[in-house]
C-alpha cells in the first residue's frame, strides 16, 4: 500500500523537526523532572562515565604507544585492531537497531497520534530513522569516544583529526540504523509486531550467548603465543589483508587510519557516505510501500492461547498447606515469569554464562610448580567472591524488578486483604529458591573441580547459602526503595539506579563476609597445615560476624521495603 | 455501609479531599460526581485502602480501615477506573488469583468465575491470554473480579468506560441486584443519564468538598431550578453552560 497526501488548503505537512519536537522537550524536561536524588545520581553516572573513559583511554593509548615503538607491524596492528572493534560495533548496532526500530516505528505510544495526523511518509520516516539512530548508537558513541581520542593522540591526528573521525563515524552509525529499521519493516509485515518483539528477544539473546561461547571455548589466550605464528611474513600479510573489505566497518577504519598515517584515503569516506545515502534512500521507499500495512499489522493483539503446563499444577499441589494466598502469588509470580518471553529467553545467557564460569575453573592451572596448599585454599575464596558477583547481577536481573513489575497493577494488591509483608516474603522465596539451587550448584561444581579440602567445601556451601539470602533480601529491598513504575521496558529496570546501587550493596557484602570468614579459615588450614591447634575463638567470632551481617542484609531490607510498600500510594 | 468521617486528602499545599462526611447505608447504590479533578477517584481510593487519607477516617462494613485494614479490606471489592492487569495471565487465572487475594479458592470459585464470565460474554476467552483482550473485555474482566469474593461493598470508578450497550446494560442490573440483595455500591461517574436512573442517592464533589448530598429531588430542590440532573450538575458545580462553546467555534 502506498501513502497518498492531498491536504485541504492551507493546511500543510508538519516539518521534520515538529514531529521530532516533543522528543526534544521530553530530553529537556527529564532533569528538570521531580526525581529524587537527581544530582546524586547525575553526579554518580558522570563520575562513572569518566572513570570509564579514563580506563579505556588509558588502556588504549598505552597499547597505541607500545605499537608505534614496534616499526612496520605497529601501524597494521593499530589498524586491524580499530577495524575488528569497528566490526563488533556494526554487528551490535545491526541487532540493536532492528530491536529499536520495532519499538520507534511500531510500538511507540506517540504513532497513534502521529500515524492519525497528517504527517507526511517522509517525514515519518525521517524522524522515526533519526530517534532509532539516536537510541541505538548513544552507548557506542560512548565506547568509541575515548578509542577514538587515543588513537587521535597516539598518532597526532592534527586539529582536523575530530571532523574526519565524525566524518567517518556518522553515516556507519546511519547504515546500520536504516537497515536494521528495514529489516524490521520486512518481519513487521511477516509476523505481528509483538510476536517478531518475542522473536527478536530469543534470536539477540541466543546470538550474545552464541557470541560468549564461541569466543571462550576458542580460548583467545592460546593464540597470543609466540609459536602460534609461522614466519613474521606470515604474520605479516595477515595483517595487510582487510579484516572484510566489503563492510562499513572497514571503511570507517580505513577512513581513520589512512588520515593517521599521513596518507588520507577519499574512497572509504565516499563508500561510506554513499553507502549511507543509498540505504536510506532504499528504507524510504520500502518504508513507503510497507509501513502502513505493517503499521496495521503490528495492532493485532498479542498472543491468545496459552498451555497450561504441568509444572504449574505441581507447584499448585505442593503449595496447598501454604494457603490459599501464598500458593496463588507464587504461581501469579511463575506464570509472569516463564510467559514473558523477555523474561525467560535471560535464563539462556544465565546458563551461557554459568558454563563459561565452570569452564574457566576447569582450565585454571591449579597444578604443578608454584601452586602452594595456601594458594590452592584462596582460590575457593575467590570462588565464592566472583559465584557472588554472578549470584547479584542474577538477582539485579529477576528478583529486582519484581516490585516494579507489580506497579500497575498495585491497585489489585492494595485493595486487597493482601499483607505487604506476604507479598514480599512470596517475591523472596519465588526468587531465592532458584537462586540457591544455582548457588549451590555452581560452589559444588567448581570446589570438585578445584579439588578442595571436605572443610573448604563446607565453607563455601554455607557462606554462599548465607549470601544467597542476604543478596536476594537487598534485590528486594532496593526494588521496593528505587521502582520504576512506569518503564514499558522490564530489561531497563535492573540498568536503573537502584540496580546501580543494588550491585554497588552487593559488592560491599561479599567483600564484608569475606574478609571475616577469610582470616579465621586462613589460619584454621595454616594451623592444620603445621600440625597445631587452631583458634577457634577468631573461627566464631569470623563466621558469627558473617552470619549477622547476611541475615541482618536478609531481614532489614525486607523489612523497610515492607514499610515503603504500605506507605506507597498508587 | 459505608462511613466517611472528615475525610481530608492533602497533596502538599493542594487538597485534593477537604473534610469530607459521608455515610452510605447497606442497599444503597450510591452516586458521586463531579467535574474532573474534583476529587472523586482520590475519594474512591482512599475508601479501597491504596491512598492513606491526610487525616478523617473510613468504615467499611462498620471495620475501621486504617486500625484493620485487612479485614475491611476483605469486605471490599474495587473497580478502578484504568484496567490495568498481569499481561500474561488468562482471565480465569486472574479471577483465581484475586479470589485467592481473598482466601478463596475451590469449586465455588470456578463455578462463580464461570457464571461471571458467562453473564459479560467472556467464557469463550477464559482460557486466553488478557494481553490479547480488547479495552471493554479487560473492564468487563475487572468488574468480574470484583465480585468474585463475593463483597459486602463495591467501590467504583466510571463503571461504564469501554462497556458496549449490552454489557452496559448487564452491569446496571447487576448493580440494582446486588444493592437489593442489602449489599453497598458506592459509585463514580461522568454519564449523568446513568448516575440518574440508578443511583438512589447522589453527592456532587467540587474541589474537595461536597457540594451537594441526597436524592435527584432533593438535589433538584437545591439547585432551585428544576430540570434533569445535567442541569443540577451545572448548576451547582458552576460549570459554563454550551453557549460557550458557540463561542469557542466562532473564534
Amino acid at each position: 500500500m502506498r501513502w497518498k497526501c492531498s491536504m485541504p488548503s492551507g493546511m500543510g505537512s508538519p516539518g521534520l523537526l515538529h514531529v521530532l519536537s516533543p522528543k526534544f522537550l521530553a530530553t529537556k524536561a527529564r532533569p528538570l523532572g521531580k526525581t529524587d536524588n537527581r544530582s546524586g545520581r547525575l553526579i554518580l553516572f558522570v563520575l562513572i562515565g569518566a572513570i570509564f573513559w579514563i580506563f579505556v583511554f588509558g588502556l588504549l593509548y598505552r597499547l597505541l604507544k607500545y605499537f608505534r615503538g614496534i616499526p612496520e607491524i605497529g601501524a597494521l596492528l593499530a589498524a586491524k585492531l580499530l577495524g575488528l572493534m569497528f566490526i563488533s560495533l556494526f554487528g551490535i548496532l545491526i541487532l540493536s537497531n532492528v530491536v529499536t526500530a520495532l519499538s520507534s516505528f511500531f510500538l511507540a505510544k506517540d504513532l497513534d497520534l502521529l500515524v492519525a495526523a497528517p504527517v507526511d511518509w517522509l517525514r515519518l520516516y525521517g524522524a522515526k530513522l533519526l530517534e532509532t539512530t539516536a537510541h541505538s548508537s548513544w552507548m557506542v558513541v560512548l565506547v568509541a569516544t575515548p578509542v577514538l581520542t587515543a588513537y587521535g593522540i597516539s598518532y597526532e591526528g592534527g586539529i582536523l583529526y575530530p571532523l574526519v573521525a565524525a566524518g567517518a563515524i556518522i553515516p556507519f552509525l546511519i547504515i546500520p540504523a536504516a537497515i536494521g529499521s528495514a529489516v524490521t519493516l520486512l518481519l513487521v509485515n511477516i509476523f505481528p509486531a509483538r510476536r517478531t518483539r518475542d522473536i527478536l528477544s530469543v534470536i539477540a539473546i541466543l546470538a550474545a550467548a552464541g557470541i560468549v561461547l564461541i569466543f571462550r571455548l576458542v580460548r583467545p589466550e592460546r593464540l597470543a603465543r609466540p609459536e602460534g605464528f609461522r614466519s613474521l611474513v606470515e604474520f605479516i600479510s595477515l595483517l595487510r589483508t582487510p579484516t572484510s573489505p566489503w563492510m562499513p566497518s572497514e571503511w570507517a577504519a580505513q577512513s581513520i587510519m589512512t588520515w593517521l598515517r599521513r596518507d588520507p584515503e577519499i574512497l572509504s569516506f565516499y563508500l561510506l557516505w554513499s553507502t549511507a545515502a543509498f540505504v536510506v534512500v532504499l528504507g524510504a521507499l520500502l518504508h513507503r510501500w510497507l509501513y502502513a500495512r505493517g503499521f496495521s499489522k503490528s495492532q493485532e493483539s498479542g498472543e491468545r492461547w496459552v498451555r497450561q503446563g504441568s509444572l504449574g499444577r505441581m507447584v499448585a499441589r505442593l503449595l496447598t498447606p501454604w494457603g490459599v494466598m501464598r500458593r496463588e502469588l507464587v504461581l501469579k509470580e511463575m506464570r509472569l515469569f516463564f510467559r514473558d518471553t523477555t523474561q525467560w529467553s535471560q535464563l539462556i545467557l544465565l546458563t551461557v554464562l554459568v558454563v563459561v564460569y565452570v569452564f574457566n575453573i576447569k582450565f585454571l592451572p591449579l597444578r604443578g610448580e608454584g601452586v602452594t596448599f595456601f594458594l590452592a585454599n584462596v582460590i575457593p575464596f575467590v570462588n565464592l567472591i566472583l559465584a557472588g558477583f554472578v549470584l547479584a547481577s542474577i538477582a539485579a536481573r529477576f528478583i529486582f524488578p519484581g516490585i516494579s513489575l507489580e506497579g500497575r497493577t498495585l491497585w489489585l494488591l492494595r485493595s486487597s486483604p493482601l499483607e505487604m509483608r506476604q507479598l514480599l516474603w512470596s517475591k523472596f522465596w519465588v526468587g531465592t529458591i532458584p537462586l540457591l539451587a544455582l548457588a549451590l550448584i555452581l560452589v559444588f561444581a567448581t570446589d570438585i573441580l578445584l579439588q578442595v579440602s571436605g572443610f573448604m567445601m563446607m565453607v563455601s556451601i554455607f557462606t554462599i547459602t548465607m549470601m544467597t539470602f542476604a543478596i536476594a533480601g537487598l534485590a528486594l529491598g532496593f526494588g521496593a526503595l528505587f521502582p520504576k513504575f512506569n518503564t514499558e521496558n522490564a530489561a531497563q529496570i535492573p540498568t536503573s539506579f537502584g540496580g546501580l546501587v543494588l550491585m554497588m550493596a552487593s559488592v560491599v557484602l561479599i567483600g564484608l563476609v569475606i574478609v571475616l570468614e577469610a582470616r579465621p579459615v586462613y589460619q584454621y588450614v595454616g594451623a592444620r597445615y603445621m600440625k597445631v591447634e587452631g583458634d577457634p575463638i577468631a573461627m566464631w567470632f569470623g563466621f558469627g560476624g558473617a552470619t549477622l551481617i547476611c541475615l541482618a542484609a536478609t531481614f532489614v531490607p525486607i523489612r523497610i521495603a515492607v514499610q515503603r510498600m504500605k506507605e506507597l500510594e498508587r | 455501609m459505608i462511613e466517611l468521617k472528615s475525610l481530608t486528602k492533602k497533596y502538599g499545599s493542594f487538597t485534593a479531599v477537604d473534610n469530607i462526611d459521608l455515610s452510605v447505608p447497606d442497599g444503597e447504590l450510591f452516586g458521586f460526581l463531579g467535574p474532573n479533578g474534583a476529587g472523586k477517584t482520590t475519594t474512591l481510593r482512599m475508601i479501597a485502602g491504596i491512598l492513606q487519607p491526610t487525616a478523617g477516617s473510613i468504615h467499611l462494613a462498620g471495620i475501621d480501615l486504617a486500625t484493620d485494614p485487612l479485614a475491611a479490606k476483605s469486605r471490599l471489592g474495587f473497580i478502578p477506573d484504568r484496567p490495568f492487569i498481569y499481561e500474561k495471565l488468562t482471565g480465569a487465572e486472574f479471577l483465581r488469583f484475586v479470589a485467592g487475594l481473598y482466601g478463596q479458592d475451590g469449586d465455588k470459585v470456578e463455578h462463580r468465575a464461570r457464571e461471571l464470565m458467562a453473564l459479560f460474554d467472556l467464557e469463550e476467552w477464559g482460557d486466553e491470554l488478557v494481553e490479547s483482550y480488547s479495552h471493554g473485555m479487560r473492564q468487563k474482566l475487572i468488574i468480574s473480579s470484583a465480585f468474585i469474593h463475593r463483597p459486602q461493598v463495591i467501590v467504583v470508578d466510571e463503571p461504564m468506560v469501554g462497556l458496549d450497550p449490552k454489557a452496559a446494560r448487564i452491569l446496571k442490573d447487576l448493580f440494582r441486584e446486588y444493592v437489593r440483595r442489602g449489599h453497598t455500591i458506592m459509585m463514580s461517574t461522568h454519564t449523568l443519564e446513568v448516575a440518574e436512573t440508578l443511583c438512589d442517592r447522589i453527592a456532587i464533589i467540587q474541589h474537595g468538598k461536597i457540594r451537594a448530598v441526597g436524592t435527584i429531588s432533593d438535589l433538584r430542590a437545591e439547585s432551585t431550578g428544576g430540570g434533569g440532573l445535567e442541569e443540577i450538575f451545572l448548576k451547582l458545580t458552576g460549570e459554563r453552560a454550551a453557549r460557550d462553546a458557540m463561542e469557542v467555534l466562532d473564534a
